[in-house]
């Protein structure tokens, strides 16, 4: 069975001693970063990148590490939803329904256990689905050409901009903003520069890491210095923990069945966690005959939507990995760095590279045992980070990101580049203008863009060569579906509003 | 209060390890990010100099990224033009884009080329199950009807994949090279799927980026654009066996500032020569996938002369250049 082959591959790598240190501190990072607001699993990625680089991390070690944090800040988001009843991002959202009214009964402990519990049954599960259908999916590759691509991406781009965000015409004008950047550099097409005005610096375009860690990062410090460092307060006490067995027994039919659905969202490419944990509450609702208990303290309100983002966060590994299009913000982030690495993701990745991919899925696999250790009966220690003031920690993020960067490209003209994307990022962020899709602008882009033009070359200028397979009418659909339908589903579901609003996918 | 204490430590082992760098003897910049052929290139021949003895101390690398080498040659050109202990590397992609006028007017004689130890043969790839057998089957289908043939390669339009076929179908009599129809794609492995799920009708690429494809059965070479058949690849015929006079490798060497006495032109000219006779030079490119090919000193120089004048008028009849 090629699958056990595959899996001793990968467990030979990721038992290393070396490995298995990265995915500890991955996942303890990860977990802190979830549970502290405003830091989400993409924020998280995105500082960190730079440190694997200046670490000299090779590709499979770097890449254990930033999923390990991926992982935890999956994790870790739910600790700030439960007791302070602010996601530590936005796909923990959900969480704080029933987990903030439990915490409020005197129930914190418990509401920390068992979401701790289904985000290890939805992150497990989650990793053998992508697993065994990342192989799978690899071969479908050779099915896409120019035009199913430019489908693809523009799924990605309508997914995320309808289900993730409030606003379709704030997330359509942040892509535009993302793609307009995207045009900067050497045009693929033609092999013309473009927007460059003779300065080399811009010849290659703007590098992404130098956005993302811009717009999340060093936006995250204007809005600190803004609010002069206010700290949190945990206005709910924690007992003395106990593991709930008969709500835990209980949540199963929840877990397994937020699972399921949290992976599929995954892997519908830009929908991600968010849209992950969302389908898992309202489904959960809709089975359960009690609906009226939900919302007041549910256990199984607490389990559906954390087993729900922790699978989707292990369906969105399937198609960044075996496509190179990001299931969510975070594997945007990851993409990014699998390409800076020389790594290309593609049906090829799983023949040419295996020791990374296999390398990871088993390392994924520990990070989560190690994650359940840390997140059950060690659950306090994460709590105590919540006191930790920002005026301590925001500095140590704005060193890091500074020094990162020089290190990556050498170049005083990236840092000035960070500055201006991070006041790009703050004024974004007061606008209410969700800052994600234009990471996935300036991500996708080119690639949209060459999607489209190389069909153009193909059909002699064709059009109606893009709506020319199944495939590809079915990703229109599926793209404009996902759109619009949530302008209208909105009012039915009555998506709440956070406090705090925060823009972050995942 | 962890997480500060990580950070911290994290920050400082950064800057500590930035800081860990220092000046040797000799430099050899790779104008690109770790990783890629060019950093390869600095880093074997660096490691192989001090290793044979032609240099006393480590050779220093540093990677200088930005505008596809464009960086690194203005920063040669202008701030080290006499500096007798720098070498940088290169490929058929520095010429390629020095005959196109990338490198913001740079031009190729503002440089010393000192040699190249190896190429990656250039190659012309179908799908297995191709109506294409030879080389002239494919040539003579793009006669009868440009629009029928699409190629796929891992550079842009204009790059060094662009060129091969064009090259191919001007020796074959084919002077509308405007018409053929030619994909940019990222990387050759892209390239491939997309000739594999049948998108394009033919690949081009180098030697390394077929090796795993033509193992596995999924794709067949028509000619390799090289002078003879590759040693471990016998089978794949040249195009020049073909009727197609047309050698297209993808060289690795390095250049070296123009301000330097011809003494110094000489000794770097007998150092590479050197690495390229050396045992583990040989291991290297076995490794790598590069064939043999050894052109150094004043050789090497008039040859690229001749490439950048080929490439230049190449480019102005496809229209990259006016």
């Amino acid at each position: 069975m090629d699958l056990i082959s595959n899996l001793a591959l990968g467990f030979s790598i990721a038992l290393s001693p070396w490995t298995l240190m990265l995915a500890v501190i991955g996942a303890f990072v990860g977990t802190i970063i979830g549970a502290l607001p405003g830091l989400g699993p993409s924020n998280g990625v995105a500082i960190l990148i730079p440190l694997a680089f200046t670490m000299g991390l090779d590709a499979t070690s770097a890449l254990v590490l930033l999923t390990s944090v991926y992982y935890g800040a999956m994790y870790g988001g739910r600790i700030s939803s439960i007791l302070l009843n602010i996601p530590g991002d936005e796909p923990a959202l959900m969480t704080t329904l029933d987990g903030y009214p439990m915490a409020k009964q005197g129930r914190a402990g418990d509401a920390l256990v068992i979401s701790g519990v289904a985000s290890f049954v939805g992150a497990f599960i989650a990793t053998i689905g992508l697993a065994i259908m990342a192989p799978m999916l690899a071969r479908v590759a050779y099915l896409f050409g120019p035009a199913e691509y430019f489908a693809l991406y523009l799924l990605a781009f309508c997914t995320l901009g309808g289900i993730a965000s409030k606003n379709q015409a704030k997330a359509a004008l942040a892509s535009c903003i993302g793609l307009g950047i995207a045009m900067i550099g050497l045009d693929n097409t033609s092999g013309m520069p473009r927007f460059t005005y003779g300065n080399l610096h811009l010849m290659d375009g703007v590098d992404f890491l130098v956005a993302i860690v811009g717009l999340f990062a060093i936006a995250e410090v204007f809005f600190f210095i803004e609010s002069h460092g206010k700290e949190s307060a945990i206005g709910v006490k924690l007992e003395k923990i106990t593991i709930p067995v008969k709500d835990i027994v209980g949540s199963t039919g929840a877990m397994l069945r937020s699972t399921v659905i949290g992976f599929f969202a995954g892997v519908l490419p830009g929908a991600g966690a968010s849209l992950g944990s969302f389908m898992a509450y309202v489904a959960q609702k809709a089975a359960d005959p009690d609906k009226a208990s939900y919302g007041k303290g549910n256990p199984k309100g607490v389990a559906a939507p954390e087993a729900g983002n922790n699978a989707a966060a292990g369906g969105a590994l399937v198609p960044m990995l075996t496509l190179g299009v990001p299931g969510s913000g975070t594997t945007a982030v990851l993409l990014a760095l699998l390409m800076t690495l020389n790594i290309t993701p593609g049906p090829t990745l799983f023949t040419d590279r295996p020791e990374v991919v296999w390398g990871l899925i088993a390392s994924l696999l520990i990070a989560n045992i190690v994650l359940l250790v840390m997140n059950v009966p060690m659950v306090k220690i994460f709590v105590k980070v919540l006191t930790v003031p920002a005026w301590v920690l925001l500095p140590g993020v704005t060193m890091v990101s500074f020094v990162g960067i020089y290190s990556l490209t050498g170049s005083y003209f990236d840092l000035v580049l960070m500055i201006a994307f991070g006041a790009l990022g703050y004024v974004l962020r007061k606008l209410d203008i969700p800052t994600v899709p234009v990471i996935l602008g300036i991500l996708l882009g080119n690639h949209m863009e060459d999607s489209l033009r190389r069909a153009m070359v193909i059909s002699d200028g064709d059009w109606t060569f893009l709506f020319s397979s199944p495939i590809s009418i079915g990703l229109w659909i599926a793209a404009i579906a996902g759109f619009v339908a949530p302008i209208f589903l909105r009012g039915i579901l009555k998506k709440p509003e956070i406090r705090d609003a925060d823009e972050l996918v995942d | 209060m962890t997480f500060r204490a990580m950070k911290v430590f994290g920050t400082s082992a950064a800057i500590g390890l930035m800081a860990a760098s220092s000046v040797w003897a000799t430099e050899c910049i790779a104008p690109a990010n770790p990783g890629g052929g060019w950093d390869f290139t600095c880093r074997q021949v660096g490691k192989i100099l001090f290793d044979i003895g032609q240099v006393d101390q480590p050779v220093q690398v540093t990677n200088m990224a930005g505008a596809g080498g464009g960086l690194a040659f203005s920063t040669v050109v202008n701030e080290r033009n006499t500096d007798e202990d720098l070498i940088i590397a290169a490929s058929s992609a520095t010429t390629t884009r020095l005959a196109q006028n990338a490198y913001g007017g740079a031009t190729a004689d503002q440089v010393r080329f000192v040699g190249a130890i190896g190429a990656d043969p250039g190659v012309i790839v179908v799908a297995a199950d191709s109506p294409f057998q030879t080389l002239g089957d494919l040539v003579e289908a793009v006669k009868a009807d440009p629009g029928s043939v699409a190629f796929a390669g891992g550079s842009a339009a204009g790059g060094f994949d662009h060129m091969k076929p064009l090259q191919v179908l001007k020796a074959g009599g084919f002077t509308d090279i405007t018409k053929v129809k030619y994909i940019g794609v990222d990387g050759g492995a892209d390239a491939i799927t997309q000739t594999v799920g049948g998108f394009t009708q033919a690949m081009t690429g180098d030697m390394s980026e077929i090796v795993g494809f033509i193992k596995s059965g999924e794709v067949r070479a028509l000619a390799v654009l090289t002078e003879e058949r590759v040693p471990g690849f016998e089978d794949i015929p040249t195009a020049k066996e073909q009727g197609f006079d047309v050698v297209a490798v993808n060289w690795r060497g390095l250049y070296v500032p123009k301000g330097i006495s011809d003494e110094a032109f000489a000794k770097w000219a007998g150092r590479l020569q050197a690495v390229a006779d050396s045992a583990e030079w040989k291991e290297a490119m076995a490794a790598n996938g590069l064939a043999p090919f050894t052109k150094v000193g004043d050789d090497f120089q008039s040859w690229i002369d001749q490439v950048v004048a080929d490439t230049t008028e190449l480019s102005k009849e496809i229209g990259v250049i006016q």
